[in-house]
């Protein structure tokens, strides 16, 4: 019986399954962090058990550290006592933390693939919705809540019912100015943010095959934004190699075993979905959202729909209500909208792809006047990376800041944030009411986008500029 | 875990689809290192004027809301990320059951194991809900989780569907974290095959 990528991997990680329960899932790798770990410590403290599997366990700071230079003191208190916290309990559990001050520190979902944790054929798991990202690597990744937490760190197992399947083929080449963000948003606004509840997207296509690492993680990250909880991509060459030689990636003869490994995860021939979507990567464009979900968006040129022309009562009704919040009015475009904040950053895109890219508009520009660009790496990897190619001197010369590693304004928990009635353009991936601050108004688009953005200080149709 | 057999109560309806996580509970909330006193920032930033003070217009602020465990909500409840604080505020400030025909996957698997009961209902029974609660907002629903049940104020009777191994763990309050474990056996051998 010909499997999918997804069912080779459940399959091979039952533990156990009772008639009628789900299945006692076995889970290879665990990242924790700061915001959603403290209560489940505390239950397994309450409990007297012990991290099961501290060797499978990984964890770091990311939600709540400031960006601000490192030899500046906390001032949030309940996030120093929160960061405290996570110190203490990696502590007394031994479990391996990339604290304040490690080199490796970052989003727990950049630093995974860069530090060679994640790879092919695992399970994957972290209280963060956002870990659908490893999925690029053709492992089971996704996000669970506090409870679920607990569960792994005292079993190395989780409940799961088995999800259902969707192929979402992307075939064709993308057009200059058009990037993997794009292919993801323009998904997200046909299926819209429920779409994929209940499923595991695979992506497949030539357009897929053609990505970079980084850019697949970019469309896996948003799976969830599509309902989806975890979305693949088949390992092939590209993943492969940007596996080799990491600090945790298997080492010799594991090497060539877990490659031959690898190299059998594919869908097979004939292995079938339970349901499909297809989309033309040619006929893309720069997508932006307009809205208040990550559903609401559209190819940069267009105008904002209406919601006189909606069937659905209350669809009709959240989309006059997502309007009224951004203040924007049906008809209008959005091409040439002043901004007040651009943000590059994000699990979504903060890698050093991205900020090559940003960097490359950047160079010997300036950005608009009165505008608040904030670059934002992943982790102090990529930081040091890009200092060492001079994308700091690039950003900092161009007049827009470049921060220490964090979430940042992706959750506006540190206080990177917007002002009420402030709109930015968002290399992130949520732009729910006052994800970014308070009042706050998100654009999502890609780090292209937001580039052109910051130098013309109103969204700008990168193909413009190039 | 919290466990959950029968309830009736009143509902308060929040008719807006594609409530996400960072509604039920803003990310600035998301500091707390427990889980208590969520319920008194549930909704914040719909809540809460600018200044601090409640907003009158929000439906939770109102008397009907007081007491209530039933939240009627639009379609997609509870997208977006995979904090528990979620269904850790709606509980505390008082819900035990939350109505909608569909919600995010993560969002329902945190609120089954906080003795939180997602009903799923089709559209009509969805729509006929709102307009119960906008003609008769005093009105009681009553949710039976053994026989699967939603009885309207009129005594019709609504099905709606659980899975059975999240229903016999909320009829018994079962610690899921304690029934893993006994597959220790299990899992040994699992780790020991690789």
């Amino acid at each position: 019986m010909p499997k999918t990528l997804f069912e080779k991997i459940w399959d091979a990680h039952i533990v156990a399954q009772e008639p009628d329960s789900p299945a006692v899932l076995y889970i290879d790798l665990h990242l924790v962090h700061e915001v959603t770990s403290p209560q489940a410590f505390t239950g397994l403290r309450s409990r007297g058990l012990k991290v099961r599997r501290p060797e499978r366990t990984v964890a770091t700071m990311d939600h709540g550290i400031p960006t601000t230079p490192l030899d500046v003191p906390i001032m949030d208190q309940l996030a120093a006592h929160q960061i405290k916290v996570l110190e203490d309990n990696t502590k007394e559990f031994g479990v391996q933390l990339y604290g304040m001050h490690s080199a490796h520190r970052g989003i727990v979902h950049v630093i995974g693939p860069e530090l060679g944790l994640t790879q092919p054929g695992m399970t994957i798991v972290c209280g963060d919705s956002h870990t659908s990202t490893h999925g690029a690597f053709g492992a089971l990744a996704f996000g669970i809540g506090t409870s679920e937490v607990e569960m792994v760190l005292a079993t190395q197992c989780l409940l799961q019912r088995k999800p259902k399947t969707c192929e979402v083929r992307v075939d064709g080449q993308l057009a200059t100015g058009v990037s993997s963000k794009d292919i993801i948003l323009a998904l997200i606004a046909k299926i819209g943010i429920g779409g994929g509840t209940g499923y595991v997207f695979e992506y497949t296509g030539s357009a897929i095959r053609s990505l970079t690492m980084e850019q697949r993680m970019t469309i896996c990250n948003m799976s969830i934004e599509g309902g989806a909880r975890a979305g693949m991509i088949a390992p092939d060459d590209a993943t492969i190699e940007y596996v080799a030689g990491r600090e945790f990636s298997p080492k010799g003869a594991d090497w060539d075993s877990a490659v031959a490994r690898w190299r059998a995860l594919p869908s097979d021939e004939g292995a079938t979905y339970d349901s499909s979507i297809m989309l033309d990567a040619a006929a893309l464009e720069p997508m932006i959202t307009y809205g208040t979900n990550p559903g609401m968006g559209m190819r940069i040129t267009e105008r904002i729909p209406d919601p006189a022309g909606l069937g659905d009562a209350n669809q009709k009704l959240a989309l006059e209500k997502a309007l009224n919040y951004m203040d924007l009015r049906p008809g209008q475009p959005l091409l040439g909208k002043k901004v007040d904040v651009v943000f590059i950053g994000s699990c979504t895109n903060s890698r050093i792809s991205d900020l090559r890219l940003a960097a490359g508009l950047l160079k010997g520009r300036k950005v608009a006047d009165g505008l608040r660009v904030m670059v934002v790496p992943g982790s102090q990897d990529v930081k040091k990376q890009a200092e060492q190619e001079g994308l700091d001197k690039v950003f900092k010369e161009a007049g827009a800041e470049w921060r220490e590693a964090g979430c940042s304004m992706c959750i506006a928990m540190n206080g990177d944030q917007l002002q009420p009635g402030q709109y930015a353009v968002s290399t992130s991936n949520r732009n729910f009411e006052g994800r970014q601050g308070k009042g706050g108004r998100t654009f999502l688009a890609s780090p292209l986008t937001a580039a052109a953005t910051a130098l013309t200080g109103a969204i700008t149709d990168v193909r413009t500029l190039i | 875990m919290a466990s959950f057999t029968t309830l009736t109560s009143r509902q308060v309806a929040l008719p807006i689809n594609d409530i996400d996580t960072d509604q039920i509970i803003p990310a600035q909330f998301l500091k707390v290192t427990d889980k208590n006193g969520l319920g008194q920032v549930v909704f914040h930033s719909w809540r809460f004027l600018e200044d601090g003070s409640p907003n009158p217009d929000f439906v939770l602020n109102q008397p009907v809301s007081q007491g209530a465990q039933i939240l009627l909500a639009g379609d997609n409840f509870g997208c977006g990320s995979s904090r528990e604080h979620a269904p850790w505020a709606l509980t505390g400030f008082g819900f035990r059951a939350v109505i909608s025909t569909s919600f995010a996957d993560i969002f329902r698997n945190n609120a089954l194991k906080n003795g939180l009961l997602p009903v799923v209902v089709d559209a009509p029974t969805h729509q006929m809900l709102f307009d119960l609660a906008e003609e008769a907002p005093q009105a009681t629903l009553s949710i039976d989780l053994p026989s699967q049940t939603l009885t309207l104020p009129g005594g019709q009777t609504v099905s709606f569907p659980i899975d059975g191994f999240n229903k016999a763990c909320l009829l018994n309050g079962t610690d899921e974290i304690g029934y893993v474990m006994g597959f220790e056996q299990d899992i040994l051998a699992f780790e020991k095959g690789r």
